[in-house]
């Protein structure tokens, strides 16, 4: 026997351990190489998030802020109160579109108070500094205060997009010289006012609050119909999906008998949760607005359409949370006497929670994001009137913030670009946060075994 | 305990959704329709709301032909109550409509469109006729009074006055209002002009219907793309490939003067004042239609459409001019048909 492992004793000590042969050094090779590729997929991967990041962050930090003009305005009665009456019912007639000249020529005063001379400067360059929310605004004060008439008030307005484009490098000389909508001579005059304090650009609160503005006044659009649709739209979907999806997990995880057709349904499961959402939508539309006559645009149907599509995330995960907890916790609660309901709900389902809460977490993060079944259902209308409270407010019509960015990707104005990018900007929060969130009650709460 | 919470307000939330639902009388005008219309409706849609004491009206966009079947699918509350079209309704959607019980239509038109032709601005000057068009993209030419497959590759072989830069055009897809337009008064028109529907005819026997199919064909071979989105897409088109030429509508392009320069058309140079005077030949009206059945039913409804085509609004210098709608000479006729709620006949 030892003449039979000589020989291959003597073979195998004819070299060293540390100094590899052929077939190591290939295997080695192999490993390395394997790495090397995970770590170039990491970086792959890592480089197209900050790329993404970068990009949104470049074109939407921007949206945050907003340039205002102050300057002192006098209410000329014979704009605002033609007939002379104070009325308010007959000022009411007086469009606010007709508010514009006064804001004018309160400009006009202001420059030739400050003996500020542009060369070039023409009357459509005035006209077009001011947003139009400036005029509204102006109305709404007058209308609310009839006393204001004939006085001059010290007036904070938005000022268009293309002035407050000047100060976020979107408008620039170049590009003023060859833009109808503005010229170097109104560039000059904003920064004459900006020498003079009177231009100032601050947090944009207005953005995250205000609704949604027309075409003509994309420096006064905001996302605060938006939040609210989503946020309603989540509260449905959590006051729905949740109970409904953890009671059908649990009926199946715990009680339901394993056969044939619980088998069905747990296909049926899984593969509805990867149906594209677009199809979701089409059943919104034909099940809530055609059959059961729901309002177009309302969170409610928004929310009911999110809730079927985030039901298969949630069960699924619920049941894997189930699954998790041992045999032997369910044992000990029935060895004791605890009935099955019992032994579920003291037992089981405490354990199972952090689980569950994460999926139901991440089915409402990726619910937040979804756009296409919400296109089919009126979602992508332009809203400008906030929603009430709820339950009412389920049925007013609302925004939701993907939907926003879509809509405001298809505008003219390239300030809205800059919009849609501060509303990506704010719906990647909002995710961070739930994912957070999620992570948190999973450390705080899991327990292994 | 969390789990009857959230079970209880569950089933609070469904019986009040139930009773509201039940309860609740629509109290904003609802609009669908054309997205060309769509910047107009919602400049019109704000100042409503800001002037009058009525909910902002809810606009959605789709295109004509999806807000004109949305709003022929019934009278009453679950339905729209005005649509907007950037072209005529058809009588077929009339026919639909009637059926389904939407007899009483108003139909108001609000201006007109311009159709522009742009390239990047730092491009080449192009003067265009609609021959030069047809010539670029029809399927078919005439080329020495022989009907030939389109072969050009360059502007300037179409026509020597134009530069020698490759022919790249960014047209509107199949489902846009605008392509018809663009088909009829731009493609059909250069077809004509050049005589090539003549020879088209001759080739067909005399079958002017066929000439005039053969007439509307673009070529395939990628000189031409068509664009399925909207306009901002089209620029975008063009921003990377700087030799492209895209089709515009006129408020578009307003807003980005700096980016694109305009062509003139058969001489003219695409404005307001020469789209209103008819001198720029490829413009378009724009409607909306109303139920007249909704009047007195959803709150302000006569009144939102009385405002949108007020003096104010869609008059010279209005808001809606400003974006570049290009204002109706007859805008008090209609004015005064809104007044007394003319239906069409």
């Amino acid at each position: 026997m030892t003449d039979a492992t000589g020989p291959i004793a003597r073979q195998a000590g004819s070299r060293s351990l540390l100094t590899p042969d052929a077939r190591t050094k290939k295997r080695n090779a192999a490993e390395a190489r394997f790495r090397a590729y995970g770590v170039a997929a990491i970086v792959t991967a890592v480089l197209a998030l900050c790329f993404l990041l970068f990009t949104i962050i470049r074109d939407g930090h921007s949206a945050f802020q907003q340039t205002y003009a102050s300057i002192p305005v006098t209410l000329q009665a014979e704009i605002v109160d033609p007939e002379g009456n104070r009325d308010p019912a007959e000022m009411a007639k007086v469009y606010s579109m007709s508010y514009g000249r006064i804001l004018d020529d309160a400009l006009t005063q202001w420059i030739e108070a400050e003996g500020i001379e542009i060369e070039g400067l023409e009357a459509s360059d005035i006209k077009g500094f001011f947003s139009g929310e400036a005029q509204a605004t102006l109305r709404s004060q007058i209308l609310a205060d009839p006393e204001l008439v004939g006085t001059t008030v010290d007036m904070t307005a938005l000022t268009s997009s293309r002035v407050d484009g000047m100060f976020k490098a979107r408008v620039t000389e170049e590009s003023a010289a060859r833009d109808a909508k503005t010229s170097p001579a109104q560039i000059a005059l904003a920064n004459a006012m900006k020498d003079r304090g009177a231009l100032v650009t601050r947090f944009n609160t207005g953005f995250l609050t205000k609704p949604d503005a027309s075409d003509n006044r994309a420096e006064a659009a905001g996302i605060g119909v938006a939040i609210l649709g989503s946020l309603y739209m989540m509260l449905i979907v959590l006051v729905l999906a949740l109970p409904i999806g953890v009671a059908a997990s649990i009926y199946l995880e715990e009680f339901a008998p394993k056969n044939r057709f619980t088998d069905l349904i747990e296909v049926n499961i899984s593969n509805l949760a990867a149906v594209p959402s677009i199809v979701f939508g089409i059943l919104g539309l034909a099940a809530f607005i055609n059959f059961a006559g729901l309002p177009r645009s309302a969170p409610i149907v928004g929310g009911l359409v999110l809730t079927l599509m985030t039901l298969p995330t949630i069960i699924i995960s619920t049941r894997a949370a189930l699954k998790a907890v041992p045999p032997s916790i369910r044992d000990a609660a029935l060895g004791v006497g605890a009935s099955r309901m019992q032994s579920v709900f003291h037992h089981v389902l405490p354990l199972a929670m952090p689980g569950i809460l994460t999926g139901t977490i991440i089915g409402l993060a990726q619910a937040l994001g979804e756009t296409a079944p919400l296109l089919l259902i009126g979602m992508v209308a332009f809203v400008s009137t906030y929603p009430a409270a709820p339950p009412e407010g389920f049925f007013d019509p609302a925004s939701a913030l993907p939907v926003q960015v879509y809509n405001w990707t298809q505008r003219a104005d390239p300030a809205f670009f800059e919009r849609a990018s501060g509303a990506i900007i704010v719906l990647l929060v909002f995710l961070l946060c739930m994912n957070l969130l999620a992570i948190w009650l999973r450390r705080k709460f899991e327990r292994r075994w | 305990m969390s789990m009857r919470i959230i079970t209880t307000s569950a089933l609070a939330i469904i019986a009040a959704s139930a009773t509201v639902a039940t309860a609740q009388s629509r109290d904003q005008i609802q609009v669908a329709g054309s997205s060309t219309v769509l910047p107009y409706a919602t400049i019109a849609s704000e100042a409503f709301a800001e002037n009058f004491d009525f909910p902002a009206p809810v606009v959605e966009g789709g295109g004509s032909s999806a807000g004109l079947k949305q709003f022929c699918e019934g009278v009453g509350e679950g339905t729209i109550d005005v649509a907007n079209a950037s072209r005529q309704i058809k009588d077929s959607e009339r026919e639909e409509c009637a059926a389904n019980g939407v007899a009483n239509i108003m139909e108001v038109r609000i201006g007109y469109d311009g159709i522009v032709f742009a390239s990047d601005i730092d491009g080449n000057d192009f003067v265009f006729t609609p021959t030069d068009w047809f010539m670029a993209l029809g399927k078919n030419v005439v080329v020495d009074g022989a009907v030939q497959e389109n072969t050009f590759t360059n502007w300037n072989e179409v026509n020597a006055d134009l530069p020698d830069q490759e022919i790249m055009a960014f047209i509107p897809g199949t489902k846009h209002g605008t392509r018809e337009v663009f088909e009829e008064k731009v493609i059909l028109q250069g077809c004509e002009d050049s005589g090539a529907m003549a020879a088209f005819a001759e080739a067909n026997g005399g079958d002017e219907d066929k000439a005039e199919e053969m007439c509307m064909e673009i070529r395939t071979d990628g000189k031409s793309v068509d664009i399925d989105g909207d306009y901002t897409e089209t620029l975008a088109r063009i921003d990377s490939a700087k030799n492209g030429i895209g089709v515009f509508g006129l408020s578009f392009y307003e807003n980005n003067t700096d980016k694109l320069k305009v062509a003139t058309m058969s001489g003219v140079t695409p404005s307001t004042e020469t789209i209103a005077s008819g001198e720029y030949p490829v413009s378009r009206p724009l409607f909306f239609y109303v139920k007249k059945d909704h009047i007195g039913v959803i709150p302000g409804l006569k009144e939102y459409t009385e405002f949108f085509v007020s003096d104010a609004m869609a008059g010279p210098g209005g808001p809606l001019s400003e974006y570049g709608l290009v204002p109706d000479p007859e805008l008090a006729a209609t004015q005064a048909a809104v007044a007394e709620e003319a239906v069409m006949q």
